[in-house]
């Protein structure tokens, strides 16, 4: 679809569990780029994709609120989503998750053709070159799998990155390789997980960027939080924050509100 | 016992915790991390047509799977009509049986041995042992964990886990003949050392037991690649071969697994191809040059046919590269012993709890972030990521999770479930949260997440849900 005929179209903004309850700022980022793109954002009442029980083996609540999504988000044109990781849910596991009920699997197949990560909706289906924000620090990405394996995310934040003024975009060695967040698996396997973050907070300490940038808030969340052990002083933020010009909206992550950096 | 016969796998958490304080292993691991993917990331470079080769690999693999009987018999009537032996074996117990029992009948005394994780599967030095017969293991790496004891932490390099310092340390624990001031500073010098003594068992070999990468339907052929050589003595210098390999190894005809070379070595170790390919098929005819008077082949079932027609069954297309384990940001961290068993990283995650059961192996599943590394890079495109939620379900559904993350998850999804009882809770509890955090914006401690607060702080919430900001603010516009 291009331009012309994406412009004006209604899209439900699935904010996640994690922007919803920590960063209400990464959703009116989100807002405030689909709408400079020409659409029309709703914001419907709504909780889980179910990826936590669907990663648990819990098929049976995973399939329920996956269906309660479909039910509420269906009647837009398009679902966005600021996160790789429940875009990946809702784009690649719905339809799997109704094999063995070929309606309900039809129906999750047309709700998943629909859904978009923030980022690579933006570029890929609104065709947005630029976007009129002005961040002027050196910034490092790192790129969430499931975004990253999943759904192919890697050059659009990259590109969109680019036209921010000022920024400049130091890469860290092995951005693609995992954080270690994982969901529960961060909880469950907590001493694994804090190994991997800890190597990779190694990576990003040493492309010495003074600012981390991700699509996803839970490896956001991950990361920062072991800087912040560490007592590195870092600012991490969700990209949505930097590309839609919002970083004076809220805090760093992990950072107490009237901090300025 | 040895580890091969019980299991530490069900102490995963454990001995990964070991495995963390382990600086020695962590200096291993992290050359590992490194160096097989970037040789992997340069093999890629230079083949554009890889990811159809992928594709072909697979497909090979599938059709055989689809036909896995078929190609069984015929391989077994070539294996017989070149004067060979094929002995199918349904459990390692049958397995360690009819090679032990060759060894008596021939009243083999030593047996040297090539690389065959088949043959950890089985346990079968263990059973070498107690029948008065000494295994030798030739390759490198296998001889080094022989000598400490140890199972592989790797299927492709099983020693991988060790430094170079450490190995120094086992040879002069382990050949006192040699002058205790010998120098082995260099890592060739470990190497000669290891050839002089390796080459003596060769020669007083009575059986030589290889595994095999492949075992071709059409010509009753089995393959093993190897970069030592080893392989090639093992298998000719004594007067019986004996091959024990898995019935997944099958594969229909030469051209076939010339394909599957091509994905194998690139994978594994960015090699183009190993550095020997060796090809066998039943014993010295007549005018051959050399070879053995007797050749076996113990094919080993072991719960793989019934994992045929499951959700399990694309495991079998597994060629043992090692590449998912080589991009595996868990393995990397704790090394292959933590998994407790034969096989580690994605692909023993999958395979371990088919083969010991998942009441024994249900850990290793839960044990990723799903970051789905390894699907990526595997060269059979084998879906590990999905293949270990299915582990999940079936715990769930057999109740084998543990309590904490059932009730954990069941209130999360009561919650879930109900939208405006949702936003009523998270609403006040966002607001607590933020305003415990105010000072801060972190968290150094959490009840019910240490798992996640002893490594790094938790970052407070802005302290207003987004739907409730979103209404607050849309509305009054
Ligand atoms: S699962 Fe794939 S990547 Fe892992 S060892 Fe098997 S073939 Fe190689």
């Amino acid at each position: 679809m291009n331009e012309a005929t994406a412009r004006g179209k209604s899209v439900g903004l699935m904010a996640t569990c994690l922007v919803d309850l920590f960063r209400p700022t990464v959703g009116f980022a989100a807002a405030k780029l689909l709408e400079d793109a020409g659409c029309t954002v709703d914001v419907p009442s709504q909780t889980c994709c179910g990826q936590p029980a669907y990663n648990s083996g819990d098929k049976a609540h995973a399939r329920a609120l996956a269906l309660q999504m479909i039910e509420t988000f269906e009647k837009y044109d398009y679902v966005v989503t600021p996160s790789g990781s429940c875009g990946g849910t809702m784009i690649k596991h719905y339809p799997e998750m109704f094999e063995g009920d070929p309606e309900l699997q039809r129906r999750a197949q047309r709700f998943s053709a629909k859904c978009f990560e923030l980022v690579s909706f933006l570029t890929d289906v609104m065709k947005i070159e630029k976007v009129a924000s002005a961040f002027p620090r050196r910034v490092t990405y790192h790129d969430s799998c499931s975004g990253l394996r999943e759904l192919g995310v890697q050059a659009q934040p990259r590109k969109l990155l680019a036209t921010v003024q000022g920024l400049e975009l130091v890469e860290m060695k092995d951005s693609d390789v995992c954080c270690g967040f994982g969901g529960t698996f961060a909880v469950k396997f907590g001493e694994i997980s804090g190994q991997i973050v800890e190597r990779k907070t190694q990576d990003i300490i040493a492309s010495e960027a003074p600012v981390l940038l991700a699509g996803d808030l839970g490896c956001l969340m991950n990361m920062a939080g072991r800087l912040s052990r560490k007592g590195r002083e870092m600012e991490v933020r969700h990209v949505a924050e930097v590309l839609a010009n919002m970083t004076d909206e809220a805090p760093p992550i992990g950072e107490p509100a009237g901090v300025a950096r | 016992m040895s580890i091969h016969a019980n299991p530490t796998t069900p102490q995963f958490k454990e001995n990964a915790h070991k495995a963390l304080g382990d600086p020695q292993l962590q200096e291993a691991m992290g050359k590992l991390r490194v160096g097989f993917t970037a040789a992997r990331q340069m093999a890629m470079a230079k083949l554009p047509e890889f990811e159809a080769l992928r594709d072909s690999a697979r497909d090979i693999k599938n059709h055989t799977l689809a036909h896995l009987d078929l190609y069984l018999e015929a391989y077994e009537k070539k294996v017989t009509e070149s004067g060979g032996h094929v002995h199918f074996a349904r459990t390692a117990e049958e397995a360690r049986k009819a090679i032990v029992d060759i060894c008596k009948a021939r009243g083999a005394k030593t047996v040297t041995k090539g690389k065959s994780m088949v043959s950890e599967e089985i346990a079968l030095n263990d059973a070498l042992q107690e029948a008065g017969v000494t295994p030798v293991e030739t390759d490198l790496g296998e001889y080094i964990i022989q000598l400490r004891g140890e199972i592989p932490s790797h299927i492709i390099a099983p020693a991988v886990h060790l430094t170079k310092d450490q190995v120094e340390n086992d040879f002069r624990r382990g050949h006192t003949h040699l002058p205790a001031d010998r120098d082995l500073r260099e890592p060739t010098q470990l190497l000669t050392e290891a050839r002089g003594i390796l080459r003596e068992k060769f020669l007083a070999a009575d059986i030589g037991i290889t595994g095999a990468n492949f075992l071709i339907a059409e010509t009753g052929t089995s393959i093993i690649v190897t970069n030592e050589g080893n392989g090639d003595l093992t298998q000719i210098l004594p007067k019986c071969h004996i091959v024990i390999a898995s019935i997944e190894k099958i594969t229909p005809t030469l051209e076939d697994v010339s394909q599957l070379l091509r994905v194998l070595a690139r994978s594994a170790t960015g090699q183009e191809m190993s550095v020997y390919t060796t090809l066998s098929t039943g014993p010295r005819r007549p005018d051959d040059v050399d070879g053995p008077e007797e050749y076996h082949v113990v094919l080993l079932d072991n719960g793989r046919s019934s994992m045929i027609g499951t959700q399990f069954q694309e495991m079998l297309r597994c060629i043992r590269c090692g590449a998912c384990m080589n991009h595996c940001p868990v393995y990397h961290a704790v090394g292959g012993h933590a998994y407790g068993w034969v096989y580690p990283g994605p692909m023993g995650a999958v395979l371990t709890p088919s083969l010991i059961g998942v009441e024994k192996g249900g850990q290793l599943p839960n044990a990723s972030t799903f970051c789905g590394r390894c699907e990526s890079v595997c060269p059979m495109r084998i879906p590990l990521p999905g293949m270990m939620r299915h582990w999940r379900e079936r715990e769930f559904e057999r109740h084998l999770a543990p309590a904490g993350v059932r009730y954990g998850l069941g209130a999360w999804a009561f919650f879930a479930k109900r939208p405006s009882l949702y936003r009523a809770a998270t609403r006040v509890a966002m607001h607590v949260m933020g305003y415990y955090a105010r000072k801060t914006g972190k968290f150094h401690a959490l009840p019910l997440a240490s798992g996640w607060t002893d490594w790094r702080d938790f970052p407070a919430p802005e302290g207003e849900t987004f739907q409730a900001k979103w209404k607050r603010e849309r509305t009054r516009k």
